[in-house]
């Protein structure tokens, strides 16, 4: 029913799509797998009209169409749910569909949707109240709002771009469960993922992009997850890191019923109690909004606890700002890296010194020694491989990749004592990955404590000593590596306690 | 990646020093030739108009004049590239250079200070009333988060109908000719000019001598380091444990300081009274604004762009006398400058080069959703146009 | 029985507050689609002028404010490119709307001071009323309309009106431009009923307490009503009371007032918060 041929896209300087050929038939769950850069978001953004290929046609039902614009492609009746919710969080869940539909009435706008939504949403297993603000829904729900949306207007062909990178396990199986309701009426699903686990669970064809080019297109059941893995990167992935047994004991952070509010003073960690001992990576999982972010505020000096104390190595360091526990020895390696991590438009030496710059030898009194800075980082550059023409560089040029490194750098390169680490790896390729995965083991191995937030459970799975899930700005659980299963993890990030 | 005859104009987030000079004099051009639709439209053409400003504000009698402007535009500017820097959008440089000359009326007319002391004291008071008059809208604006450009602008006025409260009520003095001012400051509160013009050299050095202080502060040394990050991304700066309300506030009240020592370089140099708040500034805290934009975040550079405005504000004397027009067309000029420059933004990253070179393996322009590959250095710009460079 | 007083203070501050009404709902339309428009004090006090010159001239008191609207939209229209396709600092470029109507204003008016208007309008006439009709129509349109919806969607999250096909850009420049109109007659009410006469400077500080108006009215068009009447008495009562306190000190009330009110309503102004895209230009990613 959907066939892309031919498909080739090019940017300045990288060849994202390279003569696709890719077949959607009706009633087909396809899943587009590849890692980050592989040119999956790209070809779909190019079938949802938001780029226009350099080469090659798009065919529906046989004829050949062209699309222009996202107008063009809702039209034609294919519909996309994007990772980041193009939802207004403000508007209601009625307001935002309402914003999309062709036929809304001039006035009073949003009556028949409110209609229309609560008629659709049970059919396809997606209920959700139509008055309802964005803000108020959770992202599972949200989802459902972006589904509806694309139902609304329409859409027989329906992408999916990374759709359970916000949900939790049992969340997935209710979009999977969604997704077969829609194959059954006969719509096409295509969804991006660079995981393994759902493509083997849900799709029913399987393409495989590596660099721009499609590697394969397989039936579900002629493939396992390792040969998708090996299609995927190009070579064989150690899915499990052999790790030595901790050697020290002894715990360096200790957190005692620690209790915190969020933005709008609403308690967000209710009385959090744990210790990390030294050389333990400490991993904590849970879905977003369950208080891992004010956990890790709260860690790192950013966010005040309201009760509660926590200590490092036998010095009382609850509630001091950021720089004092920073001259303690906390690292913190932020979860929204450009954001908060680096200033962009400063240089790579500047930021490798965002932190010191108060210290000697970066500064003598109240002046900068830039000789002393630029020193250090070219040492850096040159220690954790930093990929820049030099240390003057400003850090919006460089990769992500690479702004990670200079993040590691700087925040290891201090002998921490504890390193904070919130979601180190979202958004890098594999191999960035694999060397912060290793430089986490290697400070492991030097007795550092490390805490670990990531809603990756795989990272949780392969890294930690001992993992806890957080729930509700509760630990509702805490187990050793060794006894953690996805299903029991699973379980508790959705509330249920070990 | 645009082909204009023999020239290719492409993206680079770095632009050169050139090309930013070359689109901020641009926009300048391209301002005052949008002006010169006005004086076609009262009749009067010009070229005219251009030759007589030209003529009557470069002449050996008239030039002074241009520095006399320039050293109140300079101590404004230079102060707001710090706020600017800090993204604190300080528009109350007008209400600080105001409270600043009544910081140094009142030591001039009141305090019993020996003769050496006035001057010094002065201009300390006036730079702490000026900082003073800046720490409410910061304090609003970081704890309340309170739109900073409708504060400083609110306090603009309270502060323009104070000295008219001042000169009409409690410090009125000889009242003639229908104006209202308090009385004359002593000789020894008298900021000494340089002989024959109306420019203090002490205002002046302290203009220059700030520019420098300033760009060294912002450069080199720890606090001009955390206004910067703070005025790049606020978020990065908690995160690097820069205290934003210190760090905001403390660049907010070198800049109103700044604003007040302007204050009393009019009032003790120029007219040696403190008198109608529209006399004592003819709008520099708000044409400040322009000599820090066009100075592009360089306090040295205001030290050129207080220079040009102040090329601006003499020929309005010009354009009053020959021309009959009113002063206010340097509001029009200040004006249209400044939408220009704003404007002009947008083409700030982007270079020029010849079409007959073939870069290889260029990173300009590339797509933010696909990283470059790991082993490919970003390329930077390195100028603008360039001869027949051999290949990249 | 009201008091003579007090009806005496509601008809003024009906009077000073047509003028800030309206300027105030412009604002807001213009804030709302996502853009910060500063120039407004520039904007009304072109509109003053045109409004006074074409009145005097045809001797058509309302001809006068269609100039003045007239005048008004073409000044936003700059701010509005300026703003919206040259995707320029939007708070600096309102600030130079602001100095350049200004100055032109100063410079085209010269000569036409100390003229009266005859064929005025009153100070309060139907056209008074129309601002708070139009206050209704503006929240009416806003909030229960397709075209308001879109227009708070702008404000909010210009992506997402991007990728249904309605142009963002066109949006911006229709309420730019609208808040231009109405701050233009905002402008003439001043110089062709209020006081039927040019003067130099004479919206005073209005446009910019306009603006602050449109924000601890929280956006709201029927809000915007209760700021302007309360703004209006305070310029009234600014004057009423120079018999008692010195009248520089009074001038100042509504400035320091506007202070005042944006500090007390910025804790609880979380609910109603500014829209999201406010200030920050917006890229299409189209390619």
């Amino acid at each position: 029913m959907l066939a892309l041929r031919g498909i080739t896209k090019s940017f300045p300087g990288v060849v994202a799509n390279d003569g696709i050929t890719i077949e959607v038939a009706a009633g087909e769950i396809h899943a587009l797998l590849g890692e980050n850069g592989a040119g999956k978001t790209t070809l779909m953004n190019i079938l949802y009209g938001v780029y226009q290929p350099d080469a090659g046609e798009i065919y529906l039902g046989g004829r050949q169409v062209k699309i222009r614009s996202p107008r063009d492609a809702i039209a034609l009746g294919i519909g996309m749910v994007p990772q980041h919710f193009l939802l207004v969080r403000r508007h209601t869940v009625a307001e935002n569909i309402a914003l999309g539909a062709s036929d809304t009435p001039a006035l009073f706008p949003t009556k028949q949707i409110e209609a229309r939504v609560q008629n659709l949403g049970p059919r396809y297993g997606l209920a959700v109240d139509p008055r309802a603000r964005i803000w108020e829904l959770s992202p599972s729900e949200q989802q459902r709002v972006e589904i509806l949306k694309a139902l609304i207007r329409g859409a027989q062909v329906l992408i999916l771009d990374e759709p359970t990178s916000v949900l939790t396990p049992q969340e997935a199986q209710n979009l999977f469960g969604v997704l077969r309701r829609m194959r059954q009426e006969g719509h096409s699903v295509i969804f991006i993922t660079h995981k393994l686990d759902e493509v083997m669970d849900v799709a029913d064809r399987v393409t495989v992009l590596r660099r721009g080019r499609v590697v394969a297109t397989l039936p579900i059941g002629e493939t396992d997850k390792r040969s998708l893995a090996r299609m995927m990167v190009g070579r064989d992935v150690e899915f499990q890191i052999p790790r030595e047994p901790r050697r020290t004991s002894g715990a360096a952070l200790v957190v005692e019923m620690l209790e915190a509010d969020n933005d709008r003073g609403v308690p967000a960690l209710r009385g959090i109690s744990f210790d990390v001992g030294r050389g333990e990576i400490f991993g904590v999982a849970g879905v977003a909004g369950n208080g891992q972010r004010e956990l890790v505020e709260v860690l790192t000096g950013l966010r005040p606890a309201t009760r509660g104390r926590m200590r490092l190595n036998d010095r009382d360091i609850t509630s001091l700002p950021a720089r004092s526990l920073h001259e303690a020895g906390v690292a913190h390696i932020p979860e929204d890296r450009t954001r908060l991590g680096v200033v962009p438009t400063m240089s790579v030496a500047e930021n490798l010194v965002l932190k010191q710059y108060r210290y000697p030898p970066f500064s003598r009194g109240q002046v900068i020694d830039n000789g002393a800075v630029m020193q250090f980082a070219r040492r850096m550059i040159d220690e954790y491989a930093i990929a820049t023409p030099g240390p003057h560089v400003p850090v919006r040029l460089l990769s992500g990749g690479n702004i990670q490194r200079l993040i590691l750098a700087r925040e290891l390169s201090g002998r921490p004592a504890l390193v904070v680490a919130s979601h180190p790896t979202a958004g890098l390729d594999v191999s960035a990955t694999e060397q912060t995965h290793a430089l986490l083991l290697r400070h492991r191995r030097e007795d550092v404590a490390i805490v670990l937030v990531s809603e990756d459970l795989d990272e949780i799975l392969r890294l930690s000593d001992r993992i806890a899930v957080l729930f509700s700005g509760e630990i509702v659980g805490l187990l050793p590596a060794g006894d953690a299963t996805r299903e029991r993890l699973g379980l508790m990030m959705m509330g249920q306690r070990a | 990646m645009r082909r204009l005859g023999p020239l290719l104009i492409e993206r680079d987030p770095v632009p050169s020093a050139s090309w930013v000079l070359l689109v901020s004099v641009g926009a300048v051009v391209a301002a005052l030739i949008a002006a010169a639709g006005v004086f076609w439209a009262f009749g009067i053409n010009p070229l005219t108009a251009y030759a007589a400003i030209l003529t009557g504000t470069l002449n050996t009698r008239a030039a002074p004049e241009i520095f006399r402007q320039a050293v109140p535009l300079l101590l404004c500017g230079v102060g707001l590239i710090v706020a600017f820097r800090a993204q604190f959008w300080n528009i109350g440089a007008e209400g600080q250079l105001l409270m600043g000359a009544v910081g140094a009326t009142a030591v001039a007319l009141f305090a019993p200070l020996p003769a050496p002391a006035l001057i010094p004291t002065m201009l300390a008071a006036g730079f702490l009333c000026g900082a003073l008059w800046g720490v409410l809208p910061a304090v609003l604006r970081l704890r309340l988060d309170v739109n900073e450009v409708i504060t400083t602008l609110m306090m603009n006025y309270i502060a323009l109908f104070f000295v008219g409260w001042l000169i009409h009520g409690p410090w009125k003095g000889q009242e003639s000719f229908g104006f209202a001012y308090t009385d004359t400051f002593p000789r020894a509160a008298w900021l000494p000019l340089i002989g024959g013009t109306r420019v203090n050299w002490i205002g002046l050095a302290l203009g220059v001598m700030l520019a420098g202080g300033l760009a060294f502060l912002l450069a080199r040394t720890r606090m001009g380091f955390e206004i910067r990050v703070l005025g790049q991304n606020a978020a990065a700066a908690r995160y690097a444990g820069i205290d934003p309300l210190r760090t905001a506030l403390g660049a907010m009240m070198i800049s109103a300081g700044a604003a007040g020592l302007a204050g009393v370089s009019e009032v003790a140099g120029i007219h040696h009274k403190l008198l109608a708040p529209d006399q004592v500034s003819l709008g520099y805290g708000y044409a400040g604004i322009i000599v820090a934009w066009l100075a592009r975040g360089s306090p040295l550079a205001a030290i050129l762009t207080a220079v040009f405005l102040g090329l601006i504000y003499s020929s309005g004397d010009v354009v009053k006398v020959s021309l009959q027009m009113p002063f206010r067309v340097t509001d029009i000029f200040n004006g249209l400058i400044l939408m220009f420059l704003i404007g002009s933004e947008r083409l700030l990253p982007y270079r020029l080069r010849w079409a007959a070179e073939r870069p290889a393996g260029s990173q300009a322009g590339r797509d933010p959703m696909v990283p470059p590959r790991p082993d490919t250095p970003a390329s930077r710009g390195d100028g603008p146009v360039r001869g027949q460079e051999g290949g990249r | 029985m009201i008091p003579d007083w007090l009806l005496t203070t509601l008809v003024r501050a009906f009077a000073v507050g047509t003028p800030l009404l309206w300027a105030a709902l412009g604002e807001i339309y213009a804030e709302r689609s996502g853009v910060v428009n500063l120039g407004v004090e520039g904007m009304m006090i072109l509109g003053a002028f045109f409004a006074f010159a074409v009145a005097h001239t045809t001797g058509e008191p309302v001809i006068g404010l269609l100039a003045a609207a007239a005048a008004g939209g073409v000044a936003a229209s700059l701010h509005a490119f300026v703003a919206v396709t040259l995707r320029g600092n939007q708070y600096v470029s309102g600030l130079a709307l602001a100095m350049l109507g200004l100055g032109l204003a100063g410079v085209l008016g010269r000569g036409w001071e100390g003229i009266p208007l005859e064929n005025a309008l009153p100070e309060i006439s139907p056209l008074n009323v129309m601002g708070l009709l139009l206050a209704a129509v503006l929240w009416f349109l806003l909030y229960h309309t397709r075209v308001g919806l879109i227009i708070r969607s702008t404000g909010e999250f210009p992506a997402a009106v991007n990728t249904v096909g309605t142009s963002v850009t066109l949006v911006r420049y229709a309420c730019v431009i609208l808040g231009g109109l109405l701050a233009g007659v905002a402008g003439g009410f001043l110089s062709v009923a209020y006081r039927p006469s040019w003067t130099e400077g004479m919206t005073g500080g209005m446009g910019w307490i306009a603006i602050a108006i449109a924000i601890f009215a929280g956006w709201d068009p029927l809000k915007a009503v209760w700021g302007a009447l309360l703004f209006g008495a305070l310029f009234f009562l600014s004057f009423r009371l120079q018999t008692w306190i010195a009248p520089e000190i009074l001038r100042m009330m509504p400035f320091a007032f506007t202070i005042l009110v944006l500090a007390a309503t910025a804790r609880s102004r979380h609910g109603q918060a500014a829209p999201d895209a406010l200030g920050i230009p917006y890229e299409s990613e189209q390619r």
